[in-house]
């Protein structure tokens, strides 16, 4: 097709040369490499932010900052992880550069859109990271009404920048979705598409029915601040609560943003390295869709404690409740999988492990708060601030980091060394836990959460907690060593190290620009692994039958 | 930067990674609908917002809504159908390769936005002269002087507000207001309520807290307003292109598009008349 294609050499990230040739790139790989740099660039300013609490929290009372540092330190934790680096995270950058080749085709939907949909994230986040510079916001990442309207922290700036962010949310999702539908090769019907691709679907649903009322949410907010519309002031007949509403009625879905494509990198990760076919494929897929309508039903039980009536609190109760069942299915499918597998416990397998541990864990104690009564109790407590990092980090992130191992020898051609990271895996397993199990207790005996201040008695558990997050930010250290020492150093990788099906393994490592040397590509049984055997001399799995990687290559 | 996404073997306006026409254009297609689906749950808050408190204080609303011009309103109404309705007809006209209808009608259609847009200049000033504003804004009392230079007032403002003196203890008739479910706001907890801003709560039929119905009619109006501004730029641009001739039977998708996003501007507009100006 073109000529690139013609030595083996030439690949997406050599084919052309200069910042240019990347900064305004139309090529999906390349926009989703640099959504990974952005990204991971913004989960360590977010993570050195949660560094500063932990640090700071070692004592009641000052340790390293002053109260009001403190609460804008909290603020950018919160905003910088769930809307430049979690929401973004697993779609824009793994799901960029994995759902075309997944789907055999040479691009998403919208090229040009998809690089737009990076320059607005770039734009949205020099926004956001501009207003931590000019005077930092302290109002917690949910900007609740009245407080936001009234401080004198540039909330209106970094608002401005969330409404950027989401625009560049809504094209990727809106790429994706016309992508599955319009660009599926021949024989790949929509049941013989690999479980990511329904989890990037499901979310890409949220992303575009649920972004935009983000989008008026913040308009009104910008609004009250600027014009004094008074919608959300209590003192010119306005609602404060409306703005409680209308925000969860986005971030609760969000919370299914962030989820959604990392179930479905779990689905990926479990049935490979089992080496057995998914088990309840139809299960795990509609189980995604079933999440992500549910999720529109469930913004209440954020607000259980904020005058809702008892029927409104029973209604949003009973929902929430209801989400724990397409949640277990996809659990109990993760098992059936394992099941009798051959297990292999590779770096991305282990990540997938420590999913299912911590991810039961977070979900379960969600259902303690979405019960009303033990709500009252727990609600604003270190058990949320538990339970939600349980999911998201333990969940959204372990599973990130899963496939992130799973999909670099893809990315970059290079083998990471296999022994660090497990160990780093291991490690950040042990910090997670010793971090966030510690403030469920802390939750449950009632220290409440951004506060700057507590109680003596809480000393040593904040202690352990905050030796915590040294130990993950250890590991964290670790995994970027060796991932970076992998791109200089590493072993060249195979076209296919784990022995998967899927079609991003039918090309080369990396692959070439226009993604299978024009090669017309078709459906196959993602988890049929019967046509890959492990060849000792090039570290990787080869066709059984021979050939260049590709069995419906003729 | 040899990133292009032309190939030889393809139409200049198909993309390498698409294989022929129809695929392209259905995928536009979909693009678009998806686009127009945020369009709506973008302007949903806002109905969901004038759900709220209309319910809430339906007799600020009814109240409030005597004071839009239901005339300028309505021919503002007609204005965007009629050009919805040449909008379509460009569609039609681009598709059957007729480049001269294409072009006068999408002129037209233009024409149509900035007659929306000028009747709106129009209504707004209004409201802005009576102090029929948002929020901390809202001041209908400062137009005391109504009383010296009312017949001068009235020559100037009757066509575009023919209720303009608030402070007047007028009732309309046939006007029944309901009573508020929820207790004003200044019963609020101490601490989370500004002090009394002065309206004039004592004139027996001003409702309080008339403001949030002008809040949301200007957010709704102004959004809607800058939606139209978009589309008119966007017909603006296909309207170039297609003097130049890129469009006909085998390309049209552009004008397809744009057309969807007008009826989407036109029909919100649709639902935004009856619920702020023909309230009774």
């Amino acid at each position: 097709m073109s000529t690139a294609a013609t030595t083996r050499d030439s690949n997406y990230l050599n084919v052309t040369k200069g910042a240019l040739s990347w900064l305004l790139t139309l090529d999906h790989k390349r926009i989703g490499i640099l959504y990974l740099v952005s990204i991971l660039s913004s989960f360590f300013l977010g993570g050195m932010m949660a560094m500063l609490i932990r640090t700071e929290l070692l004592t009641p009372g000052d340790t390293i900052m002053t109260a009001d540092q403190y609460n804008q330190v909290f603020t950018l934790h919160g905003a910088i992880m769930i809307f430049l680096f979690i929401i973004p995270g697993i779609p824009a950058a793994l799901g960029n550069f994995v759902l075309p080749l997944m789907l055999g085709a040479k691009d998403v939907a919208f090229p040009r859109l998809n690089l737009l949909s990076w320059w607005l994230w770039i734009t949205g986040a020099f926004i956001a990271v501009a207003s931590i510079l000019i005077n930092a916001v302290d109002t917690g990442w949910t900007f609740y009404t009245p407080y936001s309207t009234t401080t004198g922290t540039s909330v209106t700036l970094i608002v401005t920048g969330v409404f950027i962010l989401g625009f560049s949310s809504i094209l990727t999702g809106l790429n994706f979705i016309v992508t599955i539908h319009k660009l599926r090769p021949k024989g790949m019907t929509w049941f013989k598409m690999p479980l990511l691709l329904w989890g990037l679907y499901s979310t890409a649903i949220i992303q575009v029915l649920a972004t935009p009322v983000l989008g008026i949410t913040l308009l009104l907010l910008a609004m009250e601040r600027i014009m004094g519309i008074g919608i959300f002031d209590a003192a010119l007949g306005g609602d404060p609560v409306l703005f409680q509403h209308f925000f969860w009625f986005y971030s609760h879905p969000a919370v299914y943003i962030m989820i959604l494509p990392a179930m479905g990198v779990i689905s990926e990760l479990i049935s490979v390295f089992s080496r057995k076919h998914i088990f309840g494929y139809k299960f795990i897929a509609f189980s995604s869709i079933a999440i992500a309508v549910f999720s529109f039903l469930v913004w209440g039980h954020h607000m259980f404690t904020s005058g809702q009536s008892e029927l409104v609190n029973m209604i949003f109760s009973a929902l929430t409740f209801s989400v724990s069942i397409p949640s277990a299915i996809k659990v109990f499918n993760w098992l059936a999988t394992m099941y009798k597998g051959r297990i292999q416990l590779d770096t991305p397998m282990l990540y997938a492990l420590s999913f299912l541990f911590l991810f039961t864990i977070g979900g379960l104690t969600g259902l303690f708060l979405a019960t009303l009564a033990t709500d009252i109790h727990l609600h604003d407590t270190y058990f949320i601030v538990a339970h939600f990092h349980y999911v998201m980090f333990g969940g959204t992130v372990i599973a990130f980091l899963g496939g992130l191992h799973y999909w670099w020898p893809k990315m970059t051609g290079k083998m990471y060394n296999e022994k660090l990271g497990r160990i780093a895996c291991l490690i950040l397993f042990v910090g997670f836990n010793v971090t966030f199990f510690t403030q469920f207790v802390m939750g449950s005996r009632g220290m409440p959460r951004r506060y700057f201040h507590y109680q003596e008695e809480f000393t040593s558990l904040n202690q352990l907690s905050s030796l915590g997050s040294y130990i993950m930010a250890v590991a964290f250290f670790m995994i970027a060593g060796y991932l970076l020492h992998s791109l200089a150093k590493g072993r060249k990788a195979p076209a296919n190290p784990w022995g998967a099906n899927s079609l991003e393994w039918h090309t080369t490592s990396p692959p070439p620009f226009d993604n299978f040397d024009g090669r017309e590509m078709q459906g196959v049984d993602p988890y049929d692994y019967t046509g890959w055997k492990y060849d000792e001399s090039i570290e990787g799995y080869v066709p059984v039958g021979g050939g260049d990687g590709s069995r419906d290559s003729r | 930067m040899t990133d292009s996404h032309g190939s030889e073997g393809h139409p200049a306006h198909l993309q390498h990674h698409f294989d022929n026409d129809r695929q392209q254009f259905s995928a536009s297609k979909l693009g678009m609908w998806l686009f127009l689906a945020t369009e709506i749950l973008l302007f949903a808050g806002l109905f969901v917002a004038y759900a709220v408190y209309r319910s809430n204080h339906p007799e600020i609303f009814i109240y409030a809504s005597q004071f839009l011009d239901t005339t300028l309103g309505g021919i503002n109404t007609m204005v965007l159908l009629l050009s919805s309705f040449t909008m379509a007809w460009g569609v039609r006209a681009a598709q059957l390769g007729q480049k001269k209808l294409l072009v006068s009608l999408l002129a037209i259609t233009l024409l149509g936005g900035f007659g929306f847009l000028g009747i709106k200049y129009v209504e707004y000033e209004a409201k802005w002269k009576h102090g029929l504003l948002w929020g901390v804004n809202f001041n209908p009392a400062s137009h005391d002087d109504h009383g010296e230079d009312a017949g001068h007032a009235a020559v100037e403002a009757e066509e575009v507000a023919p209720a303009p003196v608030v402070t007047e203890a007028v009732t309309p008739e046939g006007l029944k207001f309901e009573p508020t479910v929820v207790p004003p706001s200044a019963t609020g907890p101490a601490g989370t309520v500004e002090p009394d801003d002065g309206v004039d709560h004592d004139t027996g039929v001003q409702p309080e807290n008339v403001q949030i119905f002008f809040g949301i009619y200007f957010l709704m109006t102004g959004l809607h307003g800058i939606h139209v501004l978009v589309g008119m730029s966007l017909i603006f641009w296909i309207l170039l292109k297609s003097m130049g001739g890129a469009y006909g039977p085998k390309y049209f998708t552009p004008v397809d598009l744009v057309g969807l996003y007008w009826h989407l501007v036109d029909l919100i507009w649709i639902f935004l008349f009856p619920l702020l100006y023909l309230i009774h």
